[in-house]
């Protein structure tokens, strides 16, 4: 297929679009994903079954019965079009506070359970996250992971899933590789990380991504039981903003008790995410993101 | 009325047409493996073609009825049996209350669908009644049927004594040529490992479930390049990205997994290929030893292979809606 600027079009078998827009990570290139799938979501094209924005791409599900996969491309190149000529720079998203118990014993057990299939057989995950990143201890990457805020690139693997990419500059990004062999368990609700992204898991199973901690807190609720899961029993969506905030394992308790008994509420404000101001001066920008979540 | 599983089998589930449209958030479409299978067997029955059916994978479960109703069971080969002995299999037939369906050994395919007339009546969740065992949610109870399970049949008159004809019937191999669009990721891989993966015999292994069915055989070559920002260290890793229904990933360069339908929506691993929609159903009907090869097709091929297909659907449906 041919390609239209930098971006790179090809079917999935009969039912699927998918275009990259660029093959590396960035804030911009994931900007674009969700500015073409905002323009579809609103346009909804008949036929069209799912869109999907990723981290860098874009997967598009569509029923051939409905729709001629010469009119989907069309329709995806148009909207890319559109976002080339004005280029989305802000977006209006919220933003939350993701509660972890860092270094925990959840995540601790089931890594060395694991060990074998990791690259380095001493310690645990977090202290090689502290070595891979040239940081003088386990604290000092925690501080790193939970001081500046995080966006939401892409939702998936399994349901609810939030796929984050930390919003500072390229050379400050943690970057670990996954496990030399994918775990066949990973306990529910585990802070992963591989590559430059951090991920929860919605649920328990396999997965690859390091482990850091765990959040008392659901992200993916099919009873719908909390408040916060009213709409949908998926929480986060692409373009959530979150910080994660370091807590004890007193904390952790309390919280989990308030989610039994049904009445935890996220900590969250509407805000509008400006990329320009962003790349201009994050730890400002980040500074007052994070003001508007703690209303200081 | 209800049916209660006195044996579960080995991964049964309930599945109908499937929960299109939250691919977004990581829910898959779910459904049953083999569509046409359980569309016939719903349409033996004198069900709507969506109902709700028990999708078996290489052992049948043990059912006990407690009122009179009619019953089909599609897909595999297996010896079906009404109280010990053999009933027929692509026809519908009566039970009575307190009989029990059983199933003898797999003898070709891999998946059967049994379907009631008035269809198995669990909640309906996001528009579906499909089990999504890993969300744990959809079917009974989110999960996989276990022994002692009583499950709700909806009303219905039933149509017993309807056949699929001889001719509608698929026949199973234990060797296949499954078609697929290249594409996607494909220009990761060397030419040499393009040929590779067609032109070599896979094997599938006993790795083979509703989320993915995984090959064995050579080892792919991929182009030696630095890894852009993000996608990981291995040359088959990428960007995590949205994985499409029949994509065929390679990680490492081993062991091609072709996604089913509970697939993982995402990932960072390079897909080179995608099943048609046509042979994703074929697919579902291999069991682990099956020697397969990937024969590329172009998009055009495949949306005809799709009408050939729905023509057959058309003919089975009219063949059944004759017959009484």
């Amino acid at each position: 297929m041919r390609r239209s600027g930098e971006s790179r079009y090809s079917w999935g078998g009969d039912e699927h679009l998918v275009v990259q827009f660029a093959e590396a990570m960035s804030l911009e290139v994931n900007f674009t994903a969700m500015a073409v799938s905002k323009i579809l979501n609103d346009e909804r094209l008949p036929g069209i079954v799912d869109i999907c924005p990723a981290n860098a791409s874009l997967l598009i599900r569509f029923d051939p019965d409905v729709v001629a996969p010469a009119d989907v491309e069309a329709t995806v190149r148009a909207a890319e079009e559109k976002v080339a000529g004005a280029p989305a720079r802000s977006v209006e998203t919220r933003i939350f506070e993701v509660p972890v118990w860092y270094d925990d014993p959840f995540t601790n057990e089931t890594g060395a359970r694991f060990r074998d299939r990791h690259q380095r057989p001493e310690g645990n995950d977090l202290e090689f996250a502290a070595v891979e990143n040239d940081m003088d201890s386990v604290q000092a990457f925690i501080d790193a992971h939970s001081g500046s805020p995080w966006i939401t690139s892409m939702v998936g693997f399994v349901a609810g899933l939030p796929f984050m990419f930390q919003m500072v500059p390229q050379e400050r990004q943690l970057e670990l590789p996954k496990y030399l062999r994918p775990r066949t368990d990973t306990p529910a609700l585990t802070i992963g990380h591989g590559g430059c992204f951090a991920c929860i898991y919605s649920v328990r199973g396999a997965g690859g991504y390091q482990m850091f901690g765990v959040t008392p807190v659901p992200i993916f609720d099919p009873e719908q039981r909390l408040a916060d899961f009213n709409d949908f029993m998926v929480f986060f969506r692409p373009g959530d903003i979150v910080k994660f905030r370091s807590i004890d394992n007193a904390e952790y308790d309390a919280i989990r008790a308030e989610v039994e008994a049904g009445t935890y509420r996220y900590r969250q404000r509407p805000v509008t995410f400006d990329l320009d101001r962003l790349l201009a001066d994050p730890d400002g920008y980040n500074a007052e993101l994070l003001g508007a979540l703690y209303g200081s | 009325m209800a049916v209660e599983i006195v044996e579960p089998g080995l991964a049964s589930s309930i599945q109908d047409r499937g929960r299109p449209g939250y691919y977004s958030v990581g829910i898959p479409p779910s459904g049953a493996a083999d569509l046409p299978a359980a569309v016939a067997a719903n349409l033996l029955v004198g069900n709507a073609p969506d109902a709700a059916v028990i999708e078996a994978p290489y052992m049948g479960p043990a059912l006990l009825f407690d009122a009179p109703t009619v019953v089909a069971v599609t897909g595999a080969t297996m010896p079906v049996l009404l109280n010990g002995a053999p009933a027929p299999q692509w026809e519908s037939f009566p039970v009575a209350a307190g009989d029990q369906l059983s199933f003898g050994f797999l003898q070709a395919g891999a998946r059967i669908y049994i379907a009631v007339a008035g269809g198995f009546d669990v909640p309906v969740v996001l528009g579906s009644r499909s089990t999504y065992a890993l969300g744990g949610f959809g079917g009974f109870e989110g999960r996989n049927l276990r022994k002692g399970d009583v499950i709700p049949i909806g009303p219905a008159q039933g149509a017993p004594g309807r056949a699929v004809p001889g001719e509608l019937r698929p026949a199973y191999s234990r060797e296949i040529e499954l078609r697929v669009v290249l594409g996607l990721y494909d220009y990761r891989l060397t030419e040499a490992g393009r040929n590779c993966l067609l032109e070599s015999e896979w094997t599938l292994t006993p790795v083979a479930d509703r989320t993915g069915f995984r090959y064995s055989g050579p080892v792919l070559e991929w182009e030696e390049r630095i890894q852009p920002f993000g996608a990981g260290s291995d040359p088959s890793n990428i960007v995590d990205a949205g994985y499409p229904i029949g994509s065929i990933q390679v990680p490492g360069g081993v062991e091609p997994i072709i996604l089913h339908r509970d697939a993982v929506s995402g990932g960072g691993y390079a897909m080179v290929a995608t099943v048609i929609s046509a042979d994703l159903n074929r697919v579902a009907q291999c069991s682990p030893g099956t020697r397969t090869r990937f024969v590329p097709v172009t998009l055009d091929e495949a949306l005809r292979a799709r009408a050939d297909d729905q023509a057959r659907a058309a003919k089975l449906r009219e063949a059944l809606e004759a017959t009484p």
